[in-house]
């Protein structure tokens, strides 16, 4: 039985997409990264999609669990992407010099999916 | 002149504060992009605070000099203090990771950065951003 999450996870093709609509915070942020892997695990995606347009404000807390989640898919064979991140957030990441490592970015959801099916493509090469 | 003293004492505090500092801020006009920033440096050291202090005082305060209007926030708790602050505020290392990565980042985010931290007595942290 599959960690419930609070955050819905939902599978779009290959891949999976999560868009958390609430402030991630402790507790929740272990609930959400263990329910996200074990998704990845069962359904065995190659590709998870983050969505954080809701989501206002990036600190380092949120940074280091995108960046667990990330590291840990990546081991699984699951590439992430991060996507919907606001003007705002992206400069003041760039500002307090904080770098998301092991994930893709991109503008909105269809570019992630592209981004997961070149993925895909290359290692079927 | 509206002051706030915020007790925080548990994780949703963090959130529930940053909300609050961001609310007043908007009040004065500071622009998305500052709102943003402002949110994000609170976040930062008040988590700080929850983390290795157990908790502390945040207030927020519309402050005034002879040209502009600006937000002062006083983040302070009781905890250990922090040791090697020099490196700590450069970004820190590995071994202080989170806290160093949180200060720094808040200090680049901000007009003024005040910090005053005692070994095993506490430490305050005054923050300014000026419209």
């Amino acid at each position: 039985m599959a960690t419930e999450s609070i955050i819905p996870i939902l599978k779009l093709d290959n891949f999976l997409i999560s868009s958390p609509q609430i402030a991630i915070h402790d507790r929740i942020a272990v609930q959400y990264k263990d329910a996200l892997l074990q998704k990845i695990a069962e359904t065995k995606s190659k590709g998870l999609i983050l969505d954080i347009s809701a989501i206002d404000v990036v600190d380092s807390f949120l940074v280091r669990v995108i960046s667990d989640v990330a590291s840990a898919a990546n081991v699984m064979g699951c590439h992430t992407v991060l996507t919907g991140m606001s003007p705002a957030v992206a400069i003041t990441l760039a500002e307090m010099d904080l770098q998301l490592k092991g994930v893709f970015t991109a503008l909105d959801i269809g570019k992630s999916m592209k981004i997961l099916q070149r993925e895909e493509m290359r290692l079927r090469d | 002149m509206t002051d706030y003293e915020i007790l925080v004492s548990t994780e949703m505090d963090i959130i529930a504060v940053r909300e609050k500092v961001r609310d007043v801020a908007k009040g004065l006009g500071f622009s998305i992009m500052d709102l943003t920033r402002i949110a994000t440096a609170v976040s930062e050291l008040v988590r700080n605070a929850f983390q290795y202090a157990g908790g502390g005082t945040v207030t927020i305060k519309t402050i005034q000099n002879l040209h502009r209007k600006g937000l002062e926030v006083i983040v302070d708790d009781h905890g250990p203090g922090i040791p090697e602050l020099d490196l700590a505020l450069k970004g820190g290392h590995s071994t202080s990771g989170g806290m160093g990565l949180g200060l720094a980042g808040a200090k680049k985010l901000m007009d003024d950065f005040f910090i005053d931290t005692k070994q095993n007595v506490g430490t305050t942290i005054v923050i300014r951003k000026w419209l």
